[in-house]
C-alpha cells in the first residue's frame, strides 16, 4: 500500500517540481518577425533561378524540372538568342502548388534553379504565388559558386567557339588527310 | 519458321531475317544503331552484339553482332551472357567518348535514341578524360539543323539520303575518327525527304529546325493520330501542340502506306497552323455611314452572334460548294445542310471529270489499287505524266525502292538475304528493274528510270496508246504514229516481262483522255496476262488533294460541276452561298469566278486562312485547320482514314462541320463529328464502311478514353497559372474517344489510338517497334482505315479516247512540292523554298526567242498577257512550254494554248529571277549562256 502510495503520488509530486523549474529556463521561442531564425544552406524553400559565373542566365530551358516536378507546377518555354544559346523565353512557377521538395533542383543540370532558406512566402491574393522569370532571376550564382554549363557543352554560344569548351580538341579540318 | 532459343527461352522467329529484327520482334530489348527496319545491316556500329553458341555443350560460345546473324533454326543465342553484356557495354563507352555535354539543349533529349541504347547498355559514367573530337556545323537550310558533335558515325544519315531517297548532296567526309556527314559545301538539303533525318539520325546531328524555334520535349507535346493533308497519298502523323499552337509533326506507322518515312511537305507544312494569316475571327461586311456615304466595312463578330448571322443568311435555296482540302465530315455536313441537288464539288471541272474516269477504273474487277507498300514491291513502273516527287513525294520514293526490285531478286538468286543492305547494293550495282517514265519534262526520278520519254500530252496519250495496241493487237488506236512503235514495243515487253507491273499516273493534268489511255493500258496488260488473278495489273492515281476523292465520291449522285455553281451565281439563281474550305480563284479561271461574284449572292465562306476569294465573302466563319477537327480523308485508293484533333481552337474558332449542322446557336456545339460520320453511313449504303472507323472499344477502354498526352506531361499547374491561378478545367473532348489530358486507358494496353509511340527504355519514335506484331509488321489493334470504293460490274471494253488538240506550243503545268499546296505554302519554312510563277522552256524555243537563263517572256493567252522568268531546261518535251502557277497565275485561262514573246532583258529582274530560281532543285537546267 505505501508502496503504490510512493511510485503514484511522489512521481506526481516531482514530475510537478520539474516542471515549475522550466519556468526559469532560457526560453527557446523567438519573438518572429522581430527575431529572425538562423537557416541552413539547405533548407528547401523559396525557389531561385541563379546566373554562371560570367554573369549569364543559368537556366537553358531544358524542361528537366518542369518534368521532374511531382506536381507539376514549373512550366517555361525555350527560346534562342541568335549565337544559339538556349534560355527560357518565360519560366513560370505557381509557388501555390509547390510542395518544396527540391526534385527541380536535383534534375536541373546546370544547376540553374536553386532552393534558398528564405520561407517567407505567405501572401495575402494567391494570384501572386505565381512567379515568373523577372521575379525568380537573382544576380548571383547561389549555391554553387563554379559550375558554368555552357563552358563544358559542344555547343557554340556567343564567345564560346566549337572546341574552345573544356577537354575540347580544335574543330576537325574535314579536307585534310593527315591522321 | 526456325526454332530459336534466346537465354534458354525458346522463340519460333522467321528463318528470313537476322537475329537483331527477330530478337525486337519477340519484344526483347536489344540495343542498335545502324541497323534500320527498313533499311537493313550493314554491321557499322556493333551495339548489338550477341553470345552464339555452336550447341548445347558449347558453354562459351562466340560474339557475333545480331544485325549480321542470319536466324537458324535450332540456334542457341544469348543477350544476357555476360561477355556480350560487357562487350556492349565498351562499344558504347567508346562511342560516347567525344560526345558533348549537350542533352540539355539538344533537340533530341528525351526521345534519343543514343539516350535509349546508353542507358540499355549500362554505360552510366565517362572515365575517358583526353580531348574530344570537334567539328564545325553547317547551314543545311530552312528545314534542318546540324550538330555534328553528337555523331556517333553509324551512318544511317547517308544511307537513307543516298541510297535510299537518292539524294545526293549529304555524303560522309573525311575519315576515321574525323568522319563527317554533311554537305561538300554549306546550302539547303536538296531532298524532298530531308525530313526523316530527323527521326533516322539516332542522335541530335540531324533535327527539326522549324521544331526548335519554338521546342517542346516530346513528353510535353499532346498529339493525336492524324492525316496529312499535303496530298492525296494519306500518310500517318502524328502533329504535337503545346501552349495551344501545333509544335510539328512527326512520322505515325502505316503498314501499307507511308511505313516510317514522310515527305518534306507533310513533315514542315504544319506551320501553316501558325501561320498569321489565319481567319481568328467570324467577319461580317456591314454598311457603315462614313461621312455622307454608305460605306461597307468588315466588323468582327462574336461566335453566336455569327453562328445567328449564318442561320439567318443561310436559309431557303442555298448553293454549297464543297471542298477537297476539308475532311469528310464538313462536306457531309455541308451536303445536308444544302442538300443533295445543291452541294457542289469546289475542283475545276476538267479535274472532276478526270477523277470520275479514275473511279469508274478504281472499281473495274480485273485492275487493283496498289497501296504504297506493294508500289514498292511492283517489278516495273510506268509512271504517266505525273511527276510524282511533287504532287505525290511518298509515292515517288516508293517508286525508287521499286527499282531495286531487280538487286532483291539477284541477291536472292545469289543466295545473299535481302537484309544484307551493302552486299545486295554491291550485287546488284546498277542493276534495277525497269521504271518508265512519260512525262513533258525531266523528273526527279530520272536517275533511276530505265526509260524517259519527253512528251505533250497527247503524244503521251499516242504512245500509251501504241503500247496497248502492242500489248493487244484488237486495241484499235486513235492515231497512229508509226515513230512511236519501237519505242512502245519495248514499253510493251518490259510490262508483259513483269510479274507485279503497275501503272502509277495522276489528274494533275486533269486530262481525262490521259487517264482513260492509262486505263485502257492497264485492261489490255491484263488481258496480255491472260487475266492473272493472283497478280493484277496495278494502276493508282495520284490525287492532288487530302480529299479530292472523298469528295468526288460525295458528289457522285449528281451530275454537279463546279462551273454549275457558278454559272447559278452569276445568274443569280440562289439565295446564298456557301463555300467550305476554298479559294475559288484556284479552281477556274478568274473571269468566271469574277463573274460569279458579280451576281452579289450572299456568300459566305468558311476557312482557316484568308485568301483573295475568301475576302470578298460577306461573312467569313473562322473554321479549325485539320489538326484542330477531326476529319475524315479519303486518300488515291479510296480508303478513308480518320483523323483526329489534336487540341481544341481557341473560340471563335470551330470545325467546320460545327458551323454547318444546324442548331440553336446558343446550344453549340450540338453533334459531333462521329455522329455525322455515323448518320451518314447509315443512310447511305455506299457508305456504310464508314461505320468502321468509328472506335468500337471494349472493355476498360468503352468507358474510358484514351490520353493524348504523354505520362509525364509536364507543367499542368503552371501552365496557365499567369492568366489565372486557380486551373481551368481540362477542356473535355465529347467528340472523340481522346482525352486532352494524360488520364485514360495506357496506349500500352490498347494501341488502336496510337499516336506518339513510346514504351519502357524507349523514347523515341523507334518505339514502334514495340507497337507492331512483328518488326515492319501491322499495327497491333491499329485502324488501317476502310476502303470505300468496291468492285463493282466488270468492264470488259475499252474506253474510247479523243486526243487532245494541242497547238504549236502546249502548255503544261509544273508542281513544285513547295508551294504549290495552297496550305502547306503558307508555312514559314516552307515559303523559304518556293518560287514565284515561272515558265519553263526548251533550248530550240529559246533560241529562237533569243532568251537567255533566266530571262522573261510575255505569254499570250487571248486577252491575257503575262510575263514571266524563264528556266531553260535541256529536258523537255519539244513544242511544250512548263508553266508554274505558284498560286498566283490562273491556269485556266492559259491552259487553252498560248503564245510567247522575248521581252528585253532588265538587269535587275535578271538578278532577281536568277536569285529566285537558286531555291530550285533542276539538274538538267541549261547552263548555255548563262555563266557568261
Ligand atoms: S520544389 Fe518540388 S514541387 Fe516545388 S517546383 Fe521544385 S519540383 Fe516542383
Ligand atoms: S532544369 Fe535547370 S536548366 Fe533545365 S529548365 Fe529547369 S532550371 Fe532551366
Ligand atoms: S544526341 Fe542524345 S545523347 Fe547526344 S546530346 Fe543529344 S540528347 Fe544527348
Ligand atoms: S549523323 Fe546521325 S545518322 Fe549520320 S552517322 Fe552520325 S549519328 Fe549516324
Ligand atoms: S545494329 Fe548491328 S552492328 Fe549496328
Amino acid at each position: 500500500m505505501l508502496r503504490l502510495l510512493k511510485d503514484t503520488l511522489v512521481s506526481q509530486v516531482v514530475t510537478l517540481w520539474k516542471v515549475f523549474l522550466h519556468a526559469f529556463d532560457k526560453t527557446d521561442t523567438v519573438e518572429y518577425p522581430d527575431v529572425k531564425p538562423q537557416m541552413f544552406s539547405r533548407w528547401r524553400g523559396r525557389i531561385i533561378l541563379s546566373r554562371d559565373p560570367d554573369g549569364e542566365e543559368r537556366c537553358v530551358a531544358c524542361n528537366l524540372c518542369a518534368v521532374a516536378c511531382p506536381v507539376d507546377c514549373i512550366a517555361l518555354q525555350k527560346a534562342e538568342d541568335e549565337e544559339g544559346r538556349w534560355y527560357p523565353e518565360f519560366f513560370r512557377i505557381n509557388f501555390s502548388r509547390c510542395i518544396m521538395c527540391g526534385f527541380c533542383e536535383e534534375a536541373c543540370p546546370t544547376h540553374a534553379i536553386q532552393l534558398t532558406p528564405d520561407f517567407e512566402m505567405a501572401e495575402y491574393v494567391r494570384q501572386d504565388m505565381v512567379w515568373e522569370k523577372e521575379d525568380l532571376l537573382i544576380n548571383g550564382t547561389g549555391k554553387y559558386h563554379d559550375y558554368n554549363f555552357y563552358r563544358i557543352a559542344g555547343k557554340k554560344i556567343g564567345g564560346k567557339d566549337k572546341g574552345e569548351a573544356r577537354n575540347e580538341a580544335v574543330p576537325v579540318n574535314v579536307r585534310s588527310l593527315l591522321p | 519458321m526456325a526454332k530459336i532459343s534466346v537465354d534458354g527461352i525458346k522463340y519460333e522467329v522467321n528463318a528470313a531475317n537476322n537475329l537483331l529484327q527477330e530478337c525486337l520482334s519477340q519484344g526483347l530489348d536489344l540495343p542498335y544503331f545502324c541497323w534500320h527496319p527498313c533499311m537493313g545491316s550493314v554491321g557499322a556500329c556493333r551495339q548489338c552484339a550477341v553470345k552464339q553458341y555452336r550447341n548445347a555443350e558449347d558453354t562459351t560460345g562466340t560474339l557475333v553482332m545480331a544485325c549480321m546473324t542470319p536466324v537458324t533454326d535450332g540456334g542457341l543465342y544469348s543477350i544476357q551472357d555476360s561477355q556480350a553484356v560487357d562487350f556492349r557495354s565498351h562499344v558504347i563507352e567508346s562511342l560516347m567518348i567525344s560526345h558533348p555535354h549537350d542533352c540539355p539543349v539538344c533537340e533530341e533529349g528525351g526521345e534519343c535514341h543514343l539516350q535509349d541504347m546508353t542507358q540499355m547498355s549500362g554505360h552510366n559514367y565517362r572515365r575517358y578524360d583526353f580531348q574530344k573530337v570537334t567539328h564545325r556545323n553547317q547551314d543545311l537550310g530552312p528545314f534542318i539543323n546540324h550538330e555534328m558533335n553528337r555523331c556517333i558515325a553509324c551512318y544511317r544519315c547517308v544511307r537513307f539520303y543516298g541510297d535510299y531517297a537518292g539524294g545526293t548532296d549529304l555524303v560522309a567526309l573525311a575519315s576515321h575518327h574525323h568522319v563527317y556527314f554533311g554537305r561538300h559545301e554549306e546550302g539547303t538539303l536538296e531532298s524532298e525527304f530531308s525530313g526523316n533525318l530527323v527521326e533516322v539520325c539516332p542522335t541530335g546531328v540531324f533535327t527539326d529546325k522549324t521544331f526548335s524555334a519554338h521546342y517542346s520535349r516530346k513528353w510535353d507535346l499532346q498529339t493525336a493520330p492524324s492525316i496529312c493533308t499535303g496530298c492525296g497519298a494519306g500518310c500517318n502523323t502524328t502533329p504535337g501542340e503545346r501552349y495551344g499552337s501545333l509544335r510539328r509533326v512527326v512520322n505515325r506507322y502505316h503498314h501499307d502506306l507511308n511505313g516510317y518515312f514522310l515527305c518534306d511537305r507533310g513533315r514542315f507544312g504544319y506551320d501553316a497552323n501558325n501561320s498569321a494569316e489565319r481567319v481568328k475571327e467570324a467577319l461580317f461586311v456591314q454598311a457603315q455611314i462614313n461621312g455622307n456615304a454608305e460605306v461597307p466595312a468588315r466588323k468582327p463578330l462574336s461566335a453566336t452572334e455569327a453562328a445567328r448571322q449564318f442561320n439567318a443568311m443561310a436559309g431557303g435555296d442555298v448553293i454549297g460548294i464543297g471542298s477537297p482540302r476539308a475532311s469528310l465530315e464538313s462536306n457531309i455536313a455541308l451536303q445536308q445542310r444544302v442538300g443533295a441537288e445543291n452541294f457542289y464539288p469546289g475542283i475545276n471541272d476538267d479535274e472532276l471529270a478526270s477523277a470520275r474516269e479514275v473511279l469508274a477504273l478504281m472499281r473495274e474487277p480485273g485492275l487493283h489499287c496498289p497501296d504504297i507498300r506493294s508500289l514498292e514491291q511492283s517489278d516495273c513502273v510506268l509512271v504517266v505524266n505525273e511527276d510524282l516527287t511533287n504532287t505525290a513525294a511518298r509515292m515517288a520514293l516508293a517508286l525508287r525502292q521499286a527499282t531495286r526490285n531487280a538487286a532483291t531478286t539477284m541477291a536472292a538468286a545469289a543466295r545473299i538475304p535481302a537484309w544484307q543492305d551493302a552486299a545486295v547494293r554491291e550485287l546488284a550495282q546498277h542493276e534495277r528493274s525497269p521504271l518508265i517514265i512519260l512525262s513533258p519534262q525531266g523528273t526527279r526520278l530520272d536517275d533511276v528510270a530505265s526509260d524517259t520519254f519527253l512528251g505533250s500530252v497527247a503524244r503521251q496519250v499516242q504512245l500509251l496508246e501504241a503500247i496497248a495496241h502492242c500489248l493487244d493487237p484488237e486495241y484499235s488506236v486513235s492515231s497512229r504514229d508509226p515513230s512511236l512503235t519501237s519505242r512502245a514495243k519495248a514499253i510493251a515487253q518490259a510490262l508483259s516481262a513483269a510479274r507485279r507491273p503497275c501503272i502509277v499516273s495522276g489528274i494533275s493534268a486533269q486530262s481525262t483522255a490521259l487517264v482513260r489511255a492509262s486505263g485502257n493500258l492497264a485492261r489490255a496488260l491484263q488481258k496480255a496476262r491472260k487475266g492473272d488473278a493472283d497478280a493484277p495489273v496495278g494502276l493508282c492515281f495520284a490525287m492532288p488533294e487530302a480529299n479530292t476523292l472523298g469528295l468526288v465520291l460525295l458528289a457522285e449522285s449528281t451530275g454537279n460541276t463546279l462551273s454549275g455553281a457558278l454559272q447559278r451565281l452569276a445568274q443569280k439563281r440562289a439565295d446564298a452561298a456557301v463555300v467550305l474550305e476554298n479559294d475559288l480563284f484556284r479552281r477556274a479561271a478568274t473571269a468566271e469566278v469574277a463573274q460569279a461574284l458579280a451576281g452579289h449572292t450572299p456568300l459566305i465562306v468558311i476557312d482557316h486562312l484568308h485568301n483573295a476569294f475568301n475576302a470578298r465573302a460577306r461573312l467569313l466563319l473562322p473554321a479549325a485547320s485539320p489538326s484542330e477537327s477531326n476529319g475524315t480523308w479519303v486518300n488515291y485508293e479510296g480508303r478513308a482514314q480518320s483523323a483526329y484533333r489534336v487540341f481544341a481552337p481557341a473560340e471563335p474558332v470551330r470545325a467546320a462541320y460545327e458551323w454547318l449542322t444546324p442548331a440553336d446557336p446558343v446550344l453549340l456545339p450540338s453533334i459531333s463529328s462521329e455522329e455525322i460520320l455515323a448518320q451518314f453511313a447509315d443512310a447511305h449504303s455506299a457508305f456504310a464502311v464508314l461505320k468502321d472507323l468509328l472506335p468500337h472499344r471494349l472493355g476498360l477502354s468503352a468507358v474510358m478514353k484514351s490520353p493524348r498526352q504523354l505520362p509525364r506531361y509536364s507543367g499542368r499547374t503552371a501552365m496557365q497559372a499567369n492568366s489565372h491561378v486557380h486551373e481551368y478545367r481540362q477542356t473535355q473532348d465529347p467528340q472523340s474517344p481522346l482525352s486532352f489530358s494524360m488520364e485514360g486507358v495506357p496506349l500500352q494496353k490498347d494501341a488502336s489510338l496510337l499516336s506518339a509511340a513510346w514504351a519502357p527504355g524507349w523514347n523515341s519514335n523507334q518505339a514502334i517497334s514495340k507497337f507492331q506484331d512483328e518488326i515492319n509488321g501491322e499495327l497491333r489493334q491499329g485502324c488501317k482505315g476502310v476502303h470505300l470504293l468496291q468492285s463493282g460490274q466488270a468492264q470488259a471494253s475499252y474506253a474510247p479516247i479523243v486526243l487532245p488538240s494541242e497547238g504549236d506550243l502546249a502548255p503544261y503545268f509544273i508542281e513544285h512540292l513547295f508551294g504549290s499546296e495552297e496550305i502547306s505554302a503558307k508555312a514559314v519554312a516552307i515559303q523559304a523554298r518556293t518560287v514565284g510563277p515561272y515558265a519553263c522552256i526548251g533550248e530550240a524555243l529559246a533560241q529562237t526567242l533569243g532568251v537567255a537563263q533566266h530571262g522573261r517572256i510575255l505569254l499570250k493567252a487571248g486577252e491575257r498577257q503575262v510575263q514571266l522568268p524563264v528556266l531553260i531546261r535541256q529536258r523537255i518535251a519539244p513544242g511544250s512550254i512548263g508553266i508554274y502557277c505558284a498560286g498566283e497565275l490562273d491556269r485556266y485561262s492559259l491552259a487553252g494554248g498560248v503564245t510567247v514573246e522575248a521581252v528585253p532583258e532588265a538587269p535587275d529582274l535578271l538578278l532577281r529571277s536568277r536569285e529566285m530560281f537558286r531555291h530550285l532543285v533542276i539538274s538538267d537546267s541549261w547552263q548555255g549562256r548563262d555563266e557568261s
